[in-house]
């Protein structure tokens, strides 16, 4: 998932330095499912966590970018590439968003670019796999999408205020790109025998990877207990997992294909599907940056920002010299 | 030395007849940039007729531990509230 506690460490317990008494009216507050603001107290490690966690979701947003963008130019229609351009720049504003967002708690814009850019900051492992085909894209906007949808809308609630505000309109935004994906989805299934197969072997590539998107078993969690008081999850990473998959295999069967998973089947007992082990041998090699792709998502991020230098630096010039020019005539 | 753009705070108006409300931040260079970011940023989807932005470092704010002593002396004066007063319900158009 885009805000995936990716440390397998337990993070530091709150500083003892710090007030026992603004602790203790802090907590308070988060049970009571107040809002925290930019400049209400708060401890360190609830920052800290916030920032990691608020800035790894920026830069998936951004980094989302990089598999469907290339794709716009090959879009089969003129209506599918519009669509495609209009999802690509609202995961470009998501980011926005959720820089603005980390920005409050007290870090940079510049410290966070550059701690994606060498390779510091983590982002959603699911953008280092390939898009080969254009049903690629029709499973990104189902799967990718859905997770995401799953993972954010209990975050709209979630206990700090410019956090929670941009998942409100992040959550709004991204429905759209979901449906967009299925539309995709069922238009191949429902198309000729080769395009049926090009849906199939997507969803066999793309399935695992998703349910990785929820991160790490429970009880490989060690943050979340802290993470849930603190109101910053609301659900753990099975759980939200269990319900993804519910919801989405009766999709997968509308649509004629088969998930790839041999032990899938539904619990009549407990009214959950069962599935099978994941490799997060897998997944944990990834996040280390060893995707299929992980060289390429962030050598193409990095171009990008840089062919981009020269106009930065022609507007903050422009910008300096109507600033000096209204100074003199003043 | 950091050059990075300052940051500006948005506000929407989303119809006519309605006061701008803050939508959120960017940042840009300039006012002119600014706008545009705001409305390529925020207003994707008809989101607003008019967009304001303002540089975040003019906006004046009140101490958040200021709170209670700001607010809390208007929670005693409830006799600012109509409901306060008892009126016969046999008087009519008060």
């Amino acid at each position: 998932m885009y805000t995936t506690e990716l440390q397998k460490q337990p993070s530091k317990p709150v500083a003892a330095t710090e007030p026992q008494e603004l602790i203790d009216a802090f907590e308070a507050r988060v049970a009571a499912d107040e809002f925290i603001e930019p400049k209400d107290w708060m401890p360190a490690a609830y920052r800290r966590t916030l920032v990691r966690q608020i800035s790894q979701h920026a830069h998936s947003e951004i980094v989302g970018m990089l598999p469907e963008g290339n794709w716009i130019g090959r879009a089969p229609s003129l209506r599918r590439k519009a669509v495609l351009l209009a999802k690509v720049q609202d995961e470009g504003g998501h980011g926005l968003y959720l820089y603005a967002a980390a920005e409050t708690l007290g870090t940079s814009r510049e410290e966070m670019i550059e701690a994606l850019h060498t390779g510091k900051a983590k982002y959603s492992t699911i953008f280092n796999y390939p898009t080969l085909t254009w049903a690629d894209i029709g499973a990104i906007g189902w799967l990718v999408d859905g997770a995401a949808i799953m993972n954010q809308v209990p975050l709209q609630r979630t206990s700090y205020g410019p956090y929670a505000r941009a998942m409100v309109r992040v959550c709004k935004e991204e429905s759209f790109h979901q449906r967009q994906g299925y539309e995709i989805m069922m238009c191949m299934a429902n198309g000729t025998p080769e395009q049926k197969e090009m849906a199939q072997d997507a969803l066999d590539r793309w399935w695992w990877p998703s349910l990785m998107m929820f991160g790490p078993p429970d009880d490989e969690s060690p943050n979340t207990a802290q993470s849930m008081r603190w109101r910053i999850k609301r659900d753990t990473n099975d759980e939200l997992r269990q319900h993804f998959v519910d919801v989405t295999v009766p999709q997968a069967e509308f649509l004629g294909l088969k998930v790839p998973d041999p032990k899938l089947r539904f619990n009549e007992a407990t009214g959950h599907y069962q599935f099978g082990e994941i490799d997060w041998a897998e997944f944990w090699n990834v996040v280390k940056g060893e995707g299929p792709v992980a060289k390429e998502r962030m050598h193409d991020r990095v171009k990008a920002w840089d062919e981009g230098a020269w106009v930065r630096d022609a507007a903050a010039a422009h910008a300096a010299k109507q600033h000096s020019t209204r100074q003199a005539a003043e | 030395m950091s050059n990075e753009w300052p940051l500006w705070e948005v506000f929407i108006r989303t119809k006519g007849g309605l006061s701008h409300r803050h939508a959120g931040s960017v940042r840009a260079p300039d006012a002119e940039l600014a706008l545009r970011h705001a409305r390529d940023t925020y207003t994707r989807r008809l989101e607003g007729v008019s967009l304001w932005v303002v540089p975040s470092a003019q906006i004046v704010a009140s101490d958040p531990h200021q709170a209670g002593p700001l607010f809390e002396p208007a929670e005693s004066k409830i006799y600012r509230h109509p409901t306060f007063y008892h009126v016969p319900d046999n008087v009519k158009h008060i």
